[in-house]
C-alpha cells in the first residue's frame, strides 16, 4: 500500500478569519479520503492577486514566494481552497520558475529573512486533489447521504482555471470538472445563464466600490432566478462566498432586493455529502445568517433542523 | 488627427477631445506594455471581443480595447490616472477569449503597477495593503468574535497563520521594506497605535 498523500494546507485570510467552517468541513472532508493535510505553520496571506499584484508585482511574488518557502523546506506540495490563493501560490510558482528577472528580484527581498525561492514543490486546488488525486468515482463513494432534490446553482470562479492557456486546468468556456465534484453530492445541477462571469469582488474592486462589485453578484442572482432559481449556490472559493453570502445582506442595503440563496464551499457540500452533521463544522455561522438572525433552509437542503442556530 | 467633431445625434454620442498631443508620447512605457501583453499585443486588431466579454464594462465606463490602445500609442498620464482602471476585476474572461491571445488582463495590471509607483492609489487600498503590513492578512483575524467563530466550528481559536505568530508580519515589513512597498502605500513602522475600527 503506498502511503497516504499529503499536503501542506494553505488557508490564506478568509476561510481561517470568517469562514472556518470551510476549514472544519475540509478537515472532514479529508480524512475521510485518506489524505493528510499538514499545517503550513508561518503562513502569511498568499497575498491577494488582484490586489497586490495590481500594487506591485515585485512585492507580490515576493510575499508569495515566502509561503512557498514553507512548503519547499517541508518538502510537501500546496493545497488550497480559495480561488484566489491559489492565483497568487500558483502564479507566482509558475512565473518565478519562468522569470528569471523576477526571481532574481525575489530572491533578493527574501534574502533579507533568510529564505530562497528553489521551485521545488507544486501548488494545487483543492479540486485538482478531489479530481486528480482522489477522482470523482471515489469521491462518488463516500457519499452516504446523497442530497437528492436539492437545486444547486455553481459558480466556479475564475482564478482556479483562467487563464487557460497558462493555467490549463479546464475549458473555461464550458467548464466540467468543477461540475463533476459537486454532482457527486447527488445535488441537481442547475444551469444558469451567467454561471461563469465573475462574482463581482477581485481585482481589489470590492475595495475600491462596494455597489459596483455587488452589482456582479445581483447579476448572477437575477440569472439563477431566471433559470428557475436554486436552493443553493456552490464554489470552490471563499472570497466568491462571501460575495455571495454577506453579499446578500449588502445588495438588501444598498439595492433594497432581497435574495435568499444559501452559499456553500464544495468542501462543506461535500461534508454533508460524506454524512456529516452541519453542526460538526458549523455551517450555520456562515455570516449572512449571523447578520439577517436567520439559519440555512434546511428543509430545502434537504437536511433535518437538528443544528441550532448558533447566531 | 484624433479631434472628432462629427455629431450624429441618432448614433452613438461622441464627445469632443482634444487631439493626442505626440510629444505625449512615453517610449518606456509601450516598451512595458509590449512586454506584459505578450508577443502578440501588435497585432490587436481593436476588435472589442475583450470589451464585449467584460462584466466590469457592461457596467461602468471601464474599457478594456480603449485602454489597450491608448497604452500603445503611449499615452501613459491618460491610462494611468484614469479610475476605471480600476474597475477590472481580474477574472481574464478578455484574456481568455482574445483571438489573438493578448493578455489584457496582465496588461491592466501591469499599468495598475505604474499608476500606484506614481502615487495613484486608492486610500481604501492602501489601507489593505497596511493590514498586511500589521497582520500578515488582509482579511485579519482583528475580532475576538472570529476566534469565538472558530469554536464553534471545532477549531482552535487562533489558525497555524500569522494570527498566532507576529513573526509572520515582522517578515513581511522587512520585505515591503526592502522592495520600497511600505513608501508606495504610505505605511511607517511604528507600532500600530489602537486604531480600532468599529466593522
Amino acid at each position: 500500500m503506498s502511503k497516504r498523500p499529503a499536503y501542506y494546507h494553505f488557508l490564506g485570510c478568509i476561510i481561517p478569519h470568517r469562514y472556518p467552517s470551510i476549514e472544519k468541513a475540509t478537515k472532514l472532508v479529508f480524512n475521510d479520503l485518506g489524505i493528510d493535510l499538514l499545517d503550513m505553520v508561518g503562513a502569511s496571506c498568499c497575498p491577494a492577486p488582484g490586489v497586490f499584484g495590481s500594487f506591485d508585482r515585485v512585492t507580490w511574488a515576493t510575499i508569495a514566494a515566502r509561503n512557498l518557502t514553507i512548503a519547499e523546506q517541508g518538502g510537501h506540495p500546496i493545497t488550497t481552497g480559495c480561488n484566489g490563493c491559489f492565483a497568487s501560490l500558483w502564479d507566482s510558482n509558475h512565473e518565478l520558475k519562468e522569470d528569471e528577472e523576477l526571481r532574481a528580484a525575489v530572491n533578493r527581498n527574501l534574502a533579507d529573512i533568510g529564505r530562497e525561492f528553489k521551485g521545488t514543490i507544486e501548488v494545487t486546488h483543492y479540486l485538482d486533489v478531489l479530481h486528480d488525486v482522489v477522482g470523482t468515482q471515489k469521491v462518488k463513494e463516500h457519499v452516504t447521504r446523497p442530497l437528492n432534490g436539492v437545486r444547486m446553482a455553481l459558480h466556479p470562479g475564475c482564478h482556479w482555471m483562467r487563464p487557460k492557456l497558462v493555467k490549463k486546468k479546464d475549458d473555461s468556456e464550458r467548464p466540467h470538472i468543477f461540475r463533476e465534484i459537486c454532482e457527486t453530492s447527488g445535488a441537481k445541477y442547475v444551469h444558469y445563464k451567467d454561471e461563469l462571469i465573475c462574482c463581482g469582488a477581485g481585482g481589489a474592486v470590492r475595495t475600491a466600490d462596494l455597489k459596483t462589485s455587488l452589482d456582479f453578484t445581483k447579476q448572477k442572482f437575477d440569472s439563477i432566478a431566471a433559470a428557475g432559481g436554486a436552493d443553493v449556490i456552490v464554489t470552490p472559493c471563499p472570497f466568491c462566498l462571501l460575495q455571495l453570502d454577506t453579499g446578500q445582506v449588502e445588495i438588501q442595503k444598498l439595492f433594497g432586493v432581497e435574495y435568499k440563496f444559501d452559499i456553500m464551499h464544495v468542501s462543506e457540500l461535500l461534508a454533508l455529502a460524506f454524512g456529516h452533521e452541519p453542526d460538526e463544522f458549523g455551517l450555520a455561522n456562515h455570516l449572512q445568517y449571523s447578520q439577517r438572525k436567520t439559519e440555512p433552509n434546511w428543509e430545502r437542503l434537504n437536511l433535518r433542523a437538528k443544528a441550532k442556530a448558533t447566531a | 488627427m484624433l479631434v472628432r467633431t462629427l455629431r450624429c445625434p441618432n448614433l452613438t454620442i461622441v464627445e469632443e477631445r482634444p487631439p493626442v498631443d505626440v510629444d505625449e508620447v512615453d517610449l518606456e512605457f509601450i516598451e512595458m506594455i509590449k512586454k506584459a501583453g505578450g508577443p502578440n499585443i501588435q497585432s490587436c486588431y481593436q476588435c472589442g471581443t475583450c470589451s464585449g466579454s467584460c462584466p466590469a464594462g457592461a457596467r461602468t465606463n471601464y474599457l478594456v480595447r480603449g485602454i489597450i490602445r491608448k497604452a500603445l500609442l503611449g499615452l501613459k498620464n491618460e491610462v494611468i490616472t484614469a479610475p476605471e482602471l480600476w474597475y477590472c476585476t481580474t477574472c481574464y474572461m478578455c484574456t481568455d477569449r482574445c483571438p489573438q491571445d493578448v493578455k489584457p488582463t496582465d496588461v491592466i495590471k501591469a499599468i495598475r503597477n505604474v499608476a500606484v509607483a506614481e502615487g495613484h492609489m486608492l486610500k481604501s487600498h492602501q489601507d489593505t495593503a497596511k493590514k498586511v503590513m500589521e497582520s500578515g492578512h488582509a482579511v485579519p483575524l482583528d475580532k475576538d468574535t472570529w476566534s469565538e467563530l472558530r469554536k464553534k466550528s471545532g477549531l482552535e481559536p487562533l489558525p497555524p497563520n500569522g494570527s498566532s505568530s507576529p513573526k509572520v508580519a515582522q517578515e513581511i515589513r522587512k520585505i515591503a521594506k526592502k522592495s520600497g512597498f511600505d513608501k508606495l502605500i504610505g505605511y511607517t513602522e511604528e507600532p500600530p497605535a489602537a486604531e480600532k475600527k468599529e466593522k
